[in-house]
């Protein structure tokens, strides 16, 4: 910070503090303490209606061993999801993004139509994507139908294609998010780099791999970081779509975790399928960011 | 040279305009499904013939929606204002007020960002249980007025780029920080905390899972809500459904037709300031 600590009082610290502490109290409140006690609840049963009971490590064994065929499918298809949504959506946004990087005519149209599906709820615009994926008679197979293929797939009936159907979905919503900020990004390169690859005679390849990205990768890494918190607060799309279904398929751990706490009330085995959430968002974010000292630059020069 | 411009230019907007097509397409298509007569839904045709506007009373009456403006809009504009109050404040103190800790205490409000969703939902619930709030407005209010990195975050960003000289000649008259902080900092910062207030009321209004969890009682039921049972009873009425899902969207889509800019600035600039 600066050293203009002379003009600012003790008072004026006190206000700082002041000031900050309903944001603060809300931290402690609402999730410091949660933690702590999903932590705690880990070890215990309860079922909210009888008082929690410590049972160890109970149930641990009852979510990794006991439940593992669900369990691990979770994990699979959680995994499998977070692996079309991610990639396919940074592609798709810093794509579009790229392509709009000129002067180009209609930007403000392209911007309000891309960032369209954010604003509406999933659960509103999911009954339109149920109705598109209907197989039958659903927009999306009879498309399919007329340029050949017959017998599209069952997309929200299939165990395979339920998880296409998702990634789809997901994406279409993200997207404009995403192109939005990548556009912001793409906006903050200077010039004079462009200028100067240009008069060396640089391909547009040449420049898109040395120049532009390179100079992105700051607002890459916070996307990137931003999926990736996002996607284990995916709650939404997979409830309403396919409620986890069929037979699993979809079951997402965070899915798995709201069933377990609000269908079965087995807040304890809920608690820790929400720690096993956290840790590994907090371990891939700690990844990230380890990685990123390698491979960011926030050196413009 | 110029040739192969412009047959760039014309494979640029194509891309661009389908990309916007498939954004925009099922909107339409929602609406034209709630258009369409029963029998005719199954044709697929593109526009509805004739036209049938049944649906629509067949919605308002068989489900909770009109109701559900009511609470959804109760509970989302007293988050929203509580969350700009308390957002504001913080994120003038850590960009303007140097004080002990302050460091480390935004990264420990960054930090929150990174706990899913579903870690702090569970002890949420059994503290609002135990408070008895449950099934009522109570648990989806108060801890969106208390905690908001994001917004602490957005405005901190946008408050750092305002020039000192105008608090530094404000103390020198004898200005108090909440008087600075009101007269001075706020009127300033009316593009960002727009921004922000619309960002977050969307956010707010969509807040399918808070929602569930919550409220019980269907006098209760926001819009999204009253969406998701209406849909769990009709499911195979897709002329009804999708005019359930027009009722629920058009509202929040013409508000993002008018202010389309300030939500698009104001996630710019918290992506660029990152």
């Amino acid at each position: 910070m600066s050293d203009k600590k002379s003009s600012f009082t003790k008072k004026d610290s006190l206000w700082g503090y002041i000031m900050v502490s309903p944001q603060i109290i809300g931290l402690l409140v609402f999730v410091a303490f949660p933690v702590a006690m999903a932590f705690y609840l880990c070890f215990t049963r309860w079922d909210m209606i009888n008082p929690p009971q410590f049972i160890g490590l109970a149930n641990f064994k009852s979510v990794f061993i006991e439940d593992k065929d669900v369990f691990w499918k979770t994990i699979y298809n959680t995994f499998i999801l977070l692996a079309g949504i991610i990639p396919l959506t940074v592609i798709c946004s810093l794509g579009l993004a790229l392509l709009c990087n000129k002067q180009i005519k209609g930007l403000g149209f392209y911007k309000a139509a891309y960032f369209l599906p954010m604003v509406t709820s999933a659960v509103s615009i999911a009954l339109v994507w149920f109705w598109l994926y209907t197989p039958d008679f659903g927009l999306i197979n009879s498309v399919l139908a007329m340029i050949g293929i017959k017998n599209g797939p069952g997309w929200l009936t299939d165990t395979s294609w339920a998880k296409v159907a998702i990634i789809i979905m997901s994406v279409w919503m993200k997207l404009g998010y995403y192109f939005i900020l990548f556009l912001a990004g793409l906006k903050g390169i200077p010039r004079t780099y462009y200028e100067a690859a240009e008069i060396d005679g640089a391909s547009s390849f040449y420049v898109l791999r040395r120049v532009t990205l390179p100079l992105l990768s700051p607002v890459t890494f916070f996307c990137v970081v931003m999926l990736f918190i996002d996607f284990f607060n995916l709650f939404d799309v997979p409830f309403v779509l396919t409620r986890g279904g069929p037979a699993y398929s979809t079951y997402t751990l965070v899915i798995y975790v709201y069933n377990q706490a609000f269908e079965f009330f087995k807040m304890g085995q809920a608690a820790v399928s929400s720690m096993l959430l956290f840790i590994v968002v907090a371990t891939v974010t700690a990844i990230q960011f380890a990685l990123s000292k390698r491979m960011v630059n926030y050196d413009v020069q | 040279m110029m040739s192969s411009n412009k047959g760039k230019t014309l494979i640029r907007h194509t891309i661009l305009i389908l990309v916007a097509f498939t954004t925009i397409f099922p909107f339409y298509w929602m609406i034209a499904t709630s258009l369409k007569p029963d029998d005719t839904i199954t044709n697929l045709q593109l526009f509805p013939d004739p036209i049938d506007l049944s649906h629509y009373p067949y919605v308002l009456q068989n489900s909770n929606i009109l109701h559900g403006f009511l609470n959804s809009t109760i509970i989302t504009v007293l988050t929203v204002a509580g969350m700009l109050f308390t957002s504001s404040m913080a994120a003038y103190a850590f960009s303007k007020i140097p004080f002990r800790g302050k460091g480390f205490i935004f990264a420990c409000l960054l930090g929150t960002m990174m706990v899913p969703g579903m870690v702090t939902l569970i002890p949420q619930y059994i503290l609002f249980s135990k408070l008895r709030w449950v099934d009522s407005f109570l648990p989806l209010i108060v801890p969106g007025c208390f905690i908001n990195a994001y917004g602490v975050f957005l405005l901190r960003s946008f408050m750092i780029s305002l020039p000192d000289s105008y608090i530094e000649s404000a103390k020198l008259d004898g200005c108090s920080q909440i008087r600075i902080y009101r007269s001075i900092i706020m009127p300033l910062c009316k593009p960002a905390l727009l921004a922000l207030a619309l960002i977050c009321f969307i956010g707010y209004w969509n807040n399918f899972l808070g929602q569930l969890i919550y409220l019980n009682s269907e006098k209760n039921f926001t819009v999204v809500l009253a969406i998701s049972t209406f849909k769990d009873a009709y499911s195979t009425q897709y002329g009804n459904m999708m005019a359930a899902s027009t009722v629920s969207i058009i509202p929040i889509i013409i508000m993002y037709l008018f202010s389309q800019k300030f939500f698009v600035e104001g996630i710019a600039l918290s992506g660029v300031k990152a």
